[in-house]
């Protein structure tokens, strides 16, 4: 790996530490991360969904960003978890949005968020509608679909085949989006854990510092992500 | 009953850029002021420090430096026969909340107008003819020219520290510059910023084609800098966290890097945060205000404060609203033409390109909100509106910005949006994208206009604002017309594939997609006070101690972005206080 001028060598770094020399908070957290294994998904104690909400949750995102191929998966990076904790927060009940009535859920998509509901209640009302569609179409609720029936699923989902009432219409849109946010995010939030769709794609996070950068063209950036927390990748 | 304060000299009524600028030349003449912001107090430190601004979600999706609808918001339709919706949610545009307002969490784009764009209606009447105004199209001149404005922008561009080169100094035309800019008096405070790659593979395709590239010109510090009030920035470290973050090292042109720090300093200049201005208060007569009205949030009630002179430089949305309430002026109707407030509310008609190379490093998270290498070759001033059809133009400008992954996945055409598809498709294109711009004019119309909602309500009380918006054929005429410029010159790069994305002939408004946050109009500077709410001092006709600041003054919107005529309209209107103003308070005209 290159070590760049003016920035902290991080092969020194690992002979420091290897040395026993004192570590940096930064880098006490970054060790700690590596100690602590996650809790498994499986265990995982839920903050806003039910058992079957988080059982729908796990293989939705697992198609949405699946984990074959080059590239982590949405299981890996433990989407669900963002995605939970996302609707037990105030995006999940809307906090920051206007949301006094009247309101007018037919209204057409171009017009905006319109109906009465808050994203965690989108949720709530529009898994257990989805997993009966499942159910009379494909003969089992989603979770419980081989991989090409969950995706055959999904695309009618998203192409609006599966009928909805006007307020959780939006629900694939809000599915799809919070799973990319919980696939890119900072690690802090529960998603993108250790940072490993940053690594795919060569994002360098928290970086945040890239003085000798704009004059080097068509150069490849060298350097893993930091977390806001201080891990590394 | 409310409680009420003791009297000031001045009242500010939201303190953002022209907030601050007011509150410190005002200081300077020994005024007594007090500043009223509706948000937080926020500063450098501690509130934008590493690493904690450095985070995606919280700020550039969950947008928790912004306004938030639940306190306040618009109404939306887009024309006369729809029923307004509540804007929910943020998506078009986003205000911004708390001290420094949007000065905090813009890219810092800092442009001033062409000369022909502050007298527009004259420039088309006597190069094109009268003829060609499309009906229902409200195109002004505008009551100030841009030689009066011209040691305004100079002066506003000192105290923010803006970094660039002068394309027309005095009137002599620089290479490397732009030359279709207005003259400048003096050239940047600062040297331009360093050139990324995209930058500079655009600027030699725009050389190659015979167009005029130039630097952009950035509201980002290229080296330290001290300015007139002795505040200082430094450096810029390209770490690509500007449009919706504070900067965290003292690099962004913001209120709080180059004015507040100052200003905090004249003990006859306080602010009081979590104060929201509710209306300002009219005399018997109506002819002057008396003060204005605010909530107290800390203490939970309404609080008059009396001044001498009423400053409104919340931002334009919330100008006009408060203007509405207040009885500032009457309503426009859009169908008499009659009245002025909420007449001329426009926008921005932007567009652009992708393209993708999948051999080329662009390390797009190495930018910041101004980076980029312009072209002005279809600018207002250069197009032949007789000739294509339209009254507008735009700047073009690539350079990496925002280059990070929630919001920012350019991909190719046909790409699925989930899956093992999307999977493959962001590990090879991240990185490996770049874009050119088109930042385009928007003229104001008629049906584009801002008013009391009849049915939904602030937690207050108060009506919301009513948006009456929709794209019109004039601007989309002009999107379609650099899309067919754009795409050979991006096609002469050679990429890999291209995906251009230009709204086209009966294009909507959609609310939910980002666009910009260039609202304008609404509180339109006029010879008269049939045409417009403010005189050429953006001095309320109505009620002359009070002085509206911000972009809610244009008279239809520039083709760049606002800040640079907002702060030049400011201190323009400083100055008139100043010296005209406070020796004889009056009707400036």
């Amino acid at each position: 790996m290159t070590d760049l001028p003016g920035y902290p060598s991080r092969r020194n770094f690992l002979k420091a530490s290897a040395a026993g020399v004192a570590l940096s908070g930064l880098a006490a957290q970054a060790k700690a991360q590596e100690t602590t294994p996650p809790v498994p998904l499986e265990d995982y104690d839920r903050a806003y969904l039910t058992a079957a909400e988080w059982a729908f949750v796990m293989a939705a995102t697992a198609r949405l960003i699946p984990s074959d191929g080059d590239g982590p998966g949405a299981i890996e990076t433990r989407v669900p978890v963002f995605i939970d904790l996302q609707l037990a927060g105030d995006y999940g009940s809307a906090d920051d949005w206007y949301m006094e009535g009247p309101h007018d859920p037919d209204a057409e998509p171009a017009r905006g968020w319109q109906t009465p509901l808050t994203p965690a209640e989108i949720y709530r009302q529009a898994i257990p509608v989805f997993d009966a569609w499942c159910e009379e179409t494909h003969g089992a609720t989603f979770a419980e679909l081989d991989a090409e029936r969950q995706d055959a699923a999904l695309t009618s989902l998203q192409n609006g085949d599966v009928a909805l009432d006007s307020e959780i219409r939006d629900f694939f849109t809000i599915l799809l989006a919070n799973t990319k946010e919980g696939y890119f995010a900072d690690p802090q939030y529960g998603g993108n854990h250790e940072m490993q769709s940053w690594v795919y794609i060569g994002f360098p996070g928290a970086r945040a510092a890239y003085r000798a950068w704009p004059e080097r063209h068509n150069e490849k950036y060298p350097l893993g992500p930091v977390s806001i927390s201080g891990e590394r990748a | 009953m409310a409680r009420q304060e003791k009297k000031k000299d001045v009242v500010i009524v939201g303190l953002g850029w022209t907030g601050s600028i007011a509150g410190i030349e005002l200081a300077q003449e020994g005024l007594d002021i007090v500043a009223l912001e509706r948000g937080h107090d926020q500063n450098t430190v501690p509130n934008f420090e590493y690493p904690q601004q450095i985070d995606e979600l919280k700020y550039g999706v969950r947008l928790k430096m912004m306004q938030k609808p639940s306190q306040q918001t618009v109404t939306v339709r887009r024309n006369g026969d729809e029923t307004a919706l509540p804007y929910r949610q943020l998506g078009s545009f986003l205000p911004g909340n708390g001290v420094g307002g949007a000065g905090t969490h813009w890219n810092g784009l800092n442009w001033r107008p062409q000369e022909v764009e502050m007298r527009l209606r004259s420039y088309v009447e006597e190069t094109f003819g009268a003829d060609i105004i499309p009906e229902g199209m409200n195109l002004g001149d505008y009551p100030v020219s841009y030689d009066e404005l011209e040691p305004f922008f100079t002066q506003f561009e000192k105290v923010a520290g803006i970094s660039g080169y002068a394309g027309n100094l005095n009137g002599e035309i620089r290479e490397g510059g732009n030359p279709f800019e207005g003259w400048r008096s003096e050239d940047f405070p600062m040297p331009p910023m360093p050139t990324t790659y995209d930058s500079s593979k655009f600027r030699d395709a725009a050389t190659a084609m015979g167009y005029h590239p130039f630097p952009a010109s950035a509201g980002i510090a290229s080296t330290s800098y001290v300015n007139p009030y002795g505040m200082q920035m430094g450096p810029c470290n390209f770490c690509g966290f500007c449009e919706r973050y504070g900067c965290y090292q003292y690099s962004k042109s913001s209120p709080q890097t180059t004015i507040l720090g100052a200003l905090k300093r004249y003990p006859n200049f306080e602010y009081r945060t979590q104060s929201e201005v509710l209306r300002v208060e009219l005399a018997e007569d109506g002819q002057t205000a008396t003060g204005v009205t605010y909530w107290d949030e800390a203490a939970q009630e309404e609080v008059f404060q009396p001044a001498d002179i009423v400053i409104l430089s919340s931002y334009q949305l919330n100008n006009v609203h408060l203007m509405l309430l207040s009885g500032l002026g009457e309503a426009y109707d859009p169908l008499t033409g009659e009245g002025t407030l909420g007449k001329n509310y426009a926008y921005q008609m932007n567009g652009g390109i992708s393209m993708f190379f999948r051999d080329e490093e662009f390390n797009p998270f190495v930018g910041h909100g101004a980076n980029g290498i312009c072209i002005d070759d279809f600018s207002i001033s250069q197009n032949d509106f007789g000739a294509e059809g339209f009254i507008g133009g735009s700047y073009w400008r690539s350079g990496t910005f925002n280059g990070q992954p929630i919001r920012n996945m350019p991909l190719p055409a046909g790409t699925p949006s989930w899956g093992a598809g999307w999977k493959q498709a962001i590990g090879e294109n991240y990185g490996h994208a770049m874009s050119i711009g088109s930042h385009g004019s928007h003229m104001a119309y008629a049906n584009n206009h801002l008013d009391l909602d009849p049915t939904y309500t602030d937690r207050h009380g108060r009506p919301l604002m009513r948006m009456t918006f929709n794209w019109q054929d004039n601007d989309l005429k002009m999107n379609q017309f650099m899309k067919s410029k754009m795409e050979p010159l991006a096609a002469s790069m050679n990429p890999d594939s291209m995906r251009s994305g230009f709204k086209g002939e009966g294009a909507e408004y959609d609310v939910r997609p980002y666009q910009t946050t260039h609202n304008t109009g609404g509180h339109i500077m006029s010879e008269n006070a049939r045409e417009g709410a403010v005189n050429r001092y953006c001095q309320s006709w109505k009620a002359h101690n009070v002085f509206a600041m911000g972009a809610g003054n244009f008279v239809q919107n520039t083709q760049y972005n606002p800040t640079g005529l907002v702060g030049g309209l400011a201190y323009h209107t400083v100055n008139a206080i100043r010296t005209q103003y406070l020796s004889n308070p009056r009707p400036l005209v």
